[in-house]
């Protein structure tokens, strides 16, 4: 049964993969086609893009390069599937077909390593202590879609976050059997994935995480996600996992790490990208770059995964609702939810974490005065008593960091 | 999605008009494909505006034989870039969408000065060509059909997009 799940997704990776190799060797995507595609359904088989791998309910942001993010209802489970695991990817990932995880190597070397390294995948499971934890991993543009003035890039509203449980060594063990000179301030890692243009010499993305968060027992070389081969689209076979923080900082197709002795100057490191005003800036500013910082920690957030927004209930009835919330290198101590658009608010049960940077589970039952149409918000605080913000937080040009309430309608007859 | 499978037809006239239809198809695409091939670089393929589009000859070698009927216009907008059919769009998919998707274009709102810096960024580290004589109708048409609304510090949830389902639940 699962074999035969496995060749279907195969098969359909393959017939995914194929039409975008066509079209982008293509680059205006079936030019030939025009004129002939009207009235000739048989010879123009239907084929919209679907992810390889991926539920079909995810919403595709982008094909090129592959962003896609799951509804909120998806989300629901303790800990997500790989098949509803968000993909933002910045390049073209490597051909699944060239990935041989038995020769996949990873190189450690660096102004501040004190020799260059290279592990193979299967040494660094030999020869390092195996660890698994549950982490959680959101985009940094995550709710971007809802700034205004709006934010370039992709308009990602709600689901381009997960938790899983990642199996991996810990980068700070690896580190440390290669050397750490004591001038070292940031990693950065290189992945196997190439730039859109095609142009080998430019790298999609090569960002990183000071020291500090690089040596966190957290902080993991991962090849397993939820006991599984790391999805394709999610960095197959190695990457790593720092949970809490924008998951850019999470290197896919991982086959690289430097040690610097400076800030990593990698693809993507510098401002504007992964970076907010350090200052705020009143919505609409122009902020010069050496006036951006670098996102570390991701702020405090919560998504309701039950019911599913637009939910028709009795009156009288009983709704259970739930949900999870997540605070990056922070845990969360409370959870409120209001259906009076936040006149009042009331305490959700609220599940202790896994490990620190798990995301936690909330439940609550929701009880209404009347019929009519209703909105349940969710509020989650800190362990620093930060909640989230009902309105936008503060505008920034790039568009990260949108951690305002979640909420979804309901409907009471 | 609807399916558009055909059923398989009983009668064997409906056969014969499809397997006419697809002789007819890919005859009609090997032509196609030839005189593109020929006179790829003068011919233009546009089906509103004669525009000649700037792209690469070298794409014309990986002919997509496959094709896909999603190369068309439903309620205004070209299915497969997912972009607003409209003036200048040939312009858009020859230069735009050469390297990355439609789906990024339509997806993201901005004035005119908030494209042309977009435009500026990917030349300056995305390997973006000069648009030359392009860039201006490049950016009527982003200006007219991308431009950001005024949607406050919070949107209302998008009621029409909402799905009403009845959930079932336990009498209390």
């Amino acid at each position: 049964m699962k074999n035969k799940m496995q060749t279907n997704q195969r098969r359909q990776f393959l017939k995914n993969g194929g039409l975008t190799a066509i079209s982008f060797a293509l680059g205006i995507e079936g030019v030939f086609g025009i004129g002939l595609s009207s009235g000739n359904q048989l010879f123009y088989k239907k084929t919209m893009f679907s992810l390889p791998d991926k539920h079909p309910e995810m919403t595709i942001l982008n094909d090129r390069p592959i962003n896609a993010e799951a509804p909120a209802h998806l989300l629901d489970e303790d800990l997500t599937s790989s098949d509803r695991f968000f993909v933002r990817n910045n390049g073209i990932p490597p051909d699944k077909k060239d990935i041989d995880p038995e020769k996949w190597t990873l190189t450690i070397e660096g102004e501040s390593a004190k020799q260059t390294k290279t592990y193979t995948l299967s040494a660094l499971k030999k020869q390092f202590k195996t660890y698994t934890y549950q982490l959680t991993l959101e985009c940094g543009g995550n709710g971007r879609k809802e700034f205004n003035p709006p934010a370039k890039g992709n308009q990602w509203s709600i689901g381009a976050v997960g938790c899983a449980a990642w199996t991996g060594v810990r980068l700070k063990d690896v580190l440390e059997d290669v050397g750490i000179k004591s001038n070292a301030v940031y990693i950065g890692y290189y992945g196997k994935d190439t730039h859109l243009s095609g142009d080998p010499k430019k790298s999609p993305i090569s960002r990183g995480v000071p020291m500090t968060k690089a040596l966190e027992e957290e902080s993991l070389i991962a090849w397993s996600m939820n006991g599984e081969p790391l999805p394709y689209l999610n960095g197959y076979p190695l990457r790593l996992v720092f949970g809490g923080w924008p998951a850019s900082c999470s290197g896919k197709w991982l086959s690289k790490i430097v040690i610097r002795n400076k800030v990593h100057d990698g693809t993507k490191m510098k401002a504007p990208s992964y970076s907010v005003p350090c200052k705020p800036v009143p919505p609409g500013s122009k902020v010069a770059n050496e006036d951006m910082c670098t996102i570390e920690s991701m702020p405090v957030k919560s998504l309701i995964t039950f019911p599913k927004t637009g939910a028709t209930i009795k009156l009288g009835q009983v709704l259970p609702v739930r949900g999870h919330a997540w605070a990056g290198d922070l845990s969360v101590s409370k959870m409120e939810y209001s259906i009076d658009f936040g006149a009042t608010w009331k305490t959700c049960e609220l599940g202790t974490p896994a490990n620190r940077l798990a995301w936690q589970a909330f439940a609550a039952k929701v009880q209404f005065p009347q019929k009519g149409y209703f909105e349940i918000w969710a509020k989650a605080t800190d362990n620093k008593g930060i909640a989230q913000p009902m309105v936008l937080p503060g505008w920034n040009p790039k568009g990260y960091l949108n951690n305002a309430c979640h909420r979804i309608a309901i409907k009471v007859v | 999605m609807s399916k558009n499978n055909r059923k398989p037809s009983k009668s064997w006239l409906n056969t014969f008009s499809l397997l006419m239809t697809t002789l007819k198809s890919i005859t009609l695409l090997s032509c196609l494909v030839l005189v593109y091939a020929i006179f790829g670089e003068k011919f233009d393929f546009s089906f509103q505006k004669k525009e000649v589009i700037a792209t690469k000859s070298t794409y014309v070698s990986n002919s997509n034989q496959k094709g896909d009927d999603w190369d068309k216009v439903e309620n205004g907008i070209h299915l497969q870039t997912g972009l607003i059919y409209a003036e200048n769009f040939d312009i858009i998919r020859g230069q735009c969408t050469a390297c990355h998707s439609g789906k990024l274009i339509a997806q993201n709102r901005a004035t005119r000065e908030g494209w042309t810096q977009m435009i500026r960024w990917m030349q300056e580290t995305q390997g973006l060509w000069d648009l030359g004589a392009n860039e201006p109708k490049i950016l009527d048409y982003l200006e007219t059909h991308y431009a950001p609304k005024e949607v406050g510090r919070r949107t209302n949830i998008n009621i029409a997009a909402v799905e009403w389902y009845i959930l079932e639940l336990e009498e209390n």
